[in-house]
Order: C-alpha cells, then structure tokens, then sequence
C-alpha cells in the first residue's frame, strides 16, 4: 500500500512540474548543502526579475545524475567533478559559494575556539590512535587546558554527506595513515565510532556523549552555538572558523578556470586560512545554450547582490577576483 | 466470460475500469521489479549472487560491496522486534476480545490502532531525541549490570551503551509492528466459535483454561499468520530505524552496537551515490529487500488461506 501510495505521489509531482514549466522557470537539482541560500536568493530574484527558480534539493549525486540526463537546467553538487568526468559528460562547472566543515567537542568546561587541534591529532582520534583526551600530542598543543583521562567517542555522520567529502579529503591530503586505510569519499568505512544521520544527528549526538568529538558544517555549527576547536593551517597558525579564514581559504586557494574550479580547498595555504573549506558547485549542459545563459544571469546577479543574503544565512561569499574569473570562464564559453 | 459480454454496455464499461485498475497494480509491480533488475545488473555482473550476499565488506571509497551486514542488521532486528512485540499484542488481543469488560473494548482497540497511524518519521524522531538517550543512560547500563555478567548471554550487551544501536532499532520497530499484530490475532479470536468457548466455561474451566486450551489451539494460524504479516512490515521499516541503528556495515555479537539494515543503508546513502557502481549496488540490494518482502508476504498470505479454509468449515 506504501509503495502504491508513493508512486501515485511521483507521479502527481512529475505533472506538477510539467505544468509549472510554462512559465519562465529555471529548473535546477543537486545538493542539500547550498539550498537555504539558492533558494533565498531565488525569492529577491523573482521578485525583481519575475523568473521563478524551481531548486530541488535531491543531494549531489541526484543532481549530477541530473544533469548528465539533461533532465534540468543546472545540477548542483558540493563535490567538484574532475575534469575528465566533465569532457566526457560534455559539462561546465563552476563555484558559487564557500562552506566548510568545523570540528566540534563536548569537554566539560572547554569552551568554544578553546581547544587547539592539528591535522595530525584529528587524524589519530579518527583512526583510533588517540584514545584519551589528555593524550601526549593533544597536551603539547593546549598546554593551557586541564584535559581529563577519559575515552574519546567519536561521531561521524551515517549518512552519505558532501560534509564528510570534505572533512576525509581533509584528512586524506593532511595525513598519509587516512588515505591508506580509508580514503575520501562522500560515505567511507570509519575505523571508529558511531553513525548519526545529519548534521542534526551528530550536533545532537555531541552535545549529548560526554568527552565525544564529531564534524560538522560551519552554518550549522555557528546557528547552534556549538564548542567549536581552533584547527592548525599548513601556514602553521592556529586559525577560528568564520567569515574571514574561510574567505582567506577561497582566495589563496587555486582555482583554475581551465579545469573548470576543479578545486578541494582542503588545506589552503593562505595564512588565515580554515583548512577544511570547500566550495559547492553548478553543472550546466555544454549544449544547452539558452538556458546556460538564463543559469548565468542569475548566478551572476547573486554574484553581484547575493553576498548579504548569503551571509545572514551563513554562507561564504566568494571572493572578488574568483567572481571575477568565474565570469571570465562564462564569457569563455559564450554564456555570459 | 460469454455472461460478462452479455451485461449491458455501461455494466461493461465498469467492469472493464474496475479490471483495468487491479491490472495496473501487477503491471506496476513488474515494471518495479524490472527497474530494480536493470538497475541492479552492472553490481550483480561485477560481484555476483552468492558472493555479494556473503560479503560482507562495504567500502564506498575502494567501490567493494556486499550485502550480507545488511541482510544480518535487517534480519537481526526483525527477528528481535517480533520477540519483544509478539507477545504484548498477543496479551493485547486476548484482553480486548476475552477479559475486558465491554466499555473499555472500544477505546483500547481505538488507541492500539492510532499507534498504526503515527508516522514512521516520528518514530525516528522520537527514537533519536527521547528513547536512545533513556535507552543509554538507563535501560542499557542496567543490562549491562545484571544480565550482562551471565557468561554467554553477557556477551549480547559488550560495549559502551550510546543508544544507537540494535537493541534501540529494534525496541521502536516492535513498537511499530504491535498494533498489526494485535489487531489481526483480535480478529483471530474472534474467529473462535462462543459455543465452544461457553462449553468449556460450562464444564468449569477458568479464564486461563479456556484462553490456553480453546481460544489459542483455535486461532493459532491466524496468529501466525498475523506475525508474518508484521515481519513483512519490519522487514520494511525505513524512517523509524534510519536514525538509530547507526548505518554501521558490521556483522556484530552485541546488540548495543552500531549495524545497518537494506532500508537504512538506501535512506542514508541513495542520495549521495555517486559512481555506478554504489548506484547499482544500493539498487541490488533493494531487489533482495523486495524478494525477501514478496516471499515473506506469500508465506503469511498461505497461511492465513489455510486458517480461513478450516474455520469455514
């Protein structure tokens, strides 16, 4: 009965969606990370212009699925596409805003942008390594802080997420131990610890599991006032997640428009820079020239007005002169 | 068939619509078969039947998969669930259709079936927020405490209790199932003939006697076949599990530690596949999930016949 009923909802929907194309109407899909923010910028958008954004938040691998289809207008995911996978896909890809992911602790008494980590400790407890919290390398980087002898529970997300993309990309460049036994992915075989679903999950999760550890995504981090760490950059400065390090990250990272921003801006080597950044991404269809350039219109107007909305809701806006070359790359490909 | 051409055209016409409707349902279930199959076909040519069952390894990253963690986290808290709800929705049903007295039948059979339309999202909910915390501080530790010393049975509940777990899973999933079995053993008994029944309270059995010696023997089948109805729906059971059982691909001893069913790998992971490969091997494991609900639901369907041909008689 479930299965009967659902299908009859999908089929409901695909009407629905045919009907609402009349109108002027972008069709765009991919990943949950930057909808809050597409789809903000969509509503002054239409406001302004009168073209409606139809974005549905179907993750990244639904929206890369998407648009290899060419079932909607642009695709968005949070992990780039190499390359090779976009010539043979006949793909164009470029960033749209900054996101990153933070580490967040529950110590009793240590309190947020107190504890200081490096790659190397953060490699060691997620493998297992560093067990206790008053662990000799964890000591030497907060000789300040009084840490107890208790077992560290670490929390990973459960589910396939481009936050733990980013974070074992992080680990996976910064540590050579990680890359060998687990890898990078958007899903990967933790060595230790338990599995929530979400960022709500593991924050409710961390909050919960006395002396536990977990990652998630600054927005997310910052709306909830978690106990955020301080993370060492490869410039060797310990460095606060927020607007500036992660700005810092995009600028000194190096995107290049002739692999069309193929870029993990893990372990950027700016001096403010957050290591564990990352940029998310749009798709469009090489061929698909009139709707390439009604995509670009808007992206290039929230290029230009988009920065404050984006920031109330805790994105990162990216920096001026990778606009700049984000739009010098649409001009390449005749779209801007 | 010469009798249905004979009827008058609009009579025609709604029996053809009516026929029409009940066809879509089977052509609807084979063209989801044929999707899950064609989906499935590059994982089952890269890992094979037997192996991909048997393996139990499940790496995204290196593109290695099996089923058969998930099939043991499916098969596990199934079989776990209908232990704890089988015999609550059995005393459930004995006491609605046997000892209740008349004014509190309704609003208990009422209340034990509003637990059927809570939402399974909500069990998830609920499950994460309220019964994995009460689950890990106090239910679990106490286990730990007294049967986990035993020397064998002590071995199910090693390890730090955190609530995401298969003792968890499988303490909301028989939650979920209790009103579909005690409703469909309610109707069961109902089945027993009150002349039978009033023979025996007339030779002087008790309440028990006749519950244990008439109303069970009697019903037996129908309870059965009540239970493997419920196993179909747990096997199935995907938002009140998702959020804590972990999505952990182990095969584990302990049942306070994290493990992964069919359903909640494909809740948690079918988004965000990304290479064929995943696509294809979460699909595969869909197929399994549907022919192991198809044949469960057959089974309990037979029995339920063969219940119904006996009393008819």
């Amino acid at each position: 009965m479930k299965r009967i009923l659902s299908l009859v909802f999908v089929i409901v929907v695909l009407f629905s969606v045919g009907f609402v194309y009349a109108a002027e109407t972008l069709n765009g899909a991919g990943a949950t990370f930057p909808y809050p923010v597409y789809s903000a910028w969509a509503y002054e958008y239409y406001k302004q212009t009168g073209v409606r954004l139809n974005y549905q938040s179907i993750g990244s691998g639904g929206g890369v699925r998407q648009i290899i289809n060419r079932t909607v207008d642009f695709g968005a995911s949070d992990a780039p596409l190499k390359p090779e996978r976009l010539q043979k896909e006949k793909l164009l890809q470029f960033p749209t805003v900054i996101g990153g992911v933070v580490l967040i602790v529950n110590i009793p008494k240590v309190k947020p942008a107190e504890l200081r980590l490096d790659a190397e400790a953060v490699c060691k407890i997620f493998l297992g390594q560093i067990n206790t919290w008053d662990d000799k390398k964890i000591k030497e980087l907060n000789p300040s802080i009084k840490l107890p002898n208790k077992k560290v529970t670490v929390i990973h997300r459960s589910d396939g997420s481009g936050t733990t993309a980013i974070f074992t990309t992080y680990l996976s460049d910064a540590c050579a131990a990680w890359k060998e036994k687990v890898g990078a992915g958007k899903a990967v075989k933790w060595p230790v610890g338990i599995g929530a679903k979400g960022n709500e999950g593991v924050a409710n999760y961390v909050k919960r599991v006395k002396y536990s550890i977990g990652y998630v995504e600054f927005a997310y981090a910052k709306q909830n006032r978690l106990t955020y760490t301080l993370l060492k950059n490869p410039a060797g400065n310990f460095v606060e997640p927020k607007f500036e390090t992660f700005q810092d990250a995009a600028a000194s990272g190096s995107f290049d428009p002739d692999k069309h921003f193929y870029l993990w801006l893990t372990n950027a080597p700016g001096k403010k820079a957050w290591p564990i950044s990352g940029a998310t991404f749009i798709l469009l269809a090489k061929e698909k020239r009139d709707s390439n350039i009604k995509t670009v219109r808007f992206f290039d107007w929230a290029f230009k007005n988009g920065d404050e909305i984006a920031e109330r809701l805790i994105y990162v806006p990216l920096p001026e002169p990778l606009k700049e070359k984000v739009r010098g790359y649409w001009r390449r490909y005749g779209i801007y | 068939m010469p009798g249905f051409l004979k009827r008058d055209p609009l009579d025609f016409l709604f029996s053809l619509i009516t026929a029409v409707a009940s066809l879509s349902v089977i052509v609807l279930i084979g063209g989801i078969l044929y999707v899950l199959v064609s989906e499935s076909s590059l994982s089952i040519k890269k890992f094979g039947i037997l192996q991909f069952i048997l393996s139990t390894e499940w790496d995204p990253v290196r593109e290695v998969f099996g089923a058969a963690s998930t099939l043991f986290g499916t098969l596990v808290t199934t079989v776990l669930s209908l232990l704890f709800a089988v015999p609550v929705a059995v005393g459930i049903a004995i006491f609605i259709t046997e000892i209740a007295p008349n004014p509190l039948k309704g609003p208990i059979g009422t209340a034990v079936e509003l637990l059927a339309a809570i939402p399974s999202i909500i069990y998830g909910m609920w499950g994460l927020f309220t019964l994995a915390p009460i689950m890990a501080n106090y239910i679990e530790p106490a286990l730990q405490s007294t049967v986990g010393r035993m020397p064998i049975v002590g071995r199910l509940f090693e390890g730090t209790p955190m609530g995401i777990d298969l003792l968890t899973a499988s303490v909301i999933l028989s939650i979920m199932i209790i009103p579909f079995t005690a409703s469909i053993a309610r109707d069961a008994f109902n089945l027993t003939p009150s002349i039978v029944k009033e023979s025996a309270y007339a030779v002087g059995a008790t309440k028990w006697e006749v519950i244990k010696d008439v109303v069970l023997p009697y019903s037996k089948l129908g309870v059965f076949g009540g239970v493997v109805l419920s196993l179909g729906r747990a096997l199935g059971e995907t938002m009140a599990v998702a959020f804590v059982l972990g999505n952990k691909h182990q095969i584990t001893g302990s049942l306070l530690d994290a493990a992964a069913t069919i359903t909640v790998s494909l809740a948690n992971e079918f988004t965000e596949a990304d290479s064929d490969i995943y696509l294809s091997s979460l699909y595969y494991l869909a197929l399994i999930l549907f022919l192991l609900s198809f044949v469960t639901l057959a089974i309990s369907k037979l029995f339920l016949l063969k219940a119904e041909r006996r009393y008819s008689r």
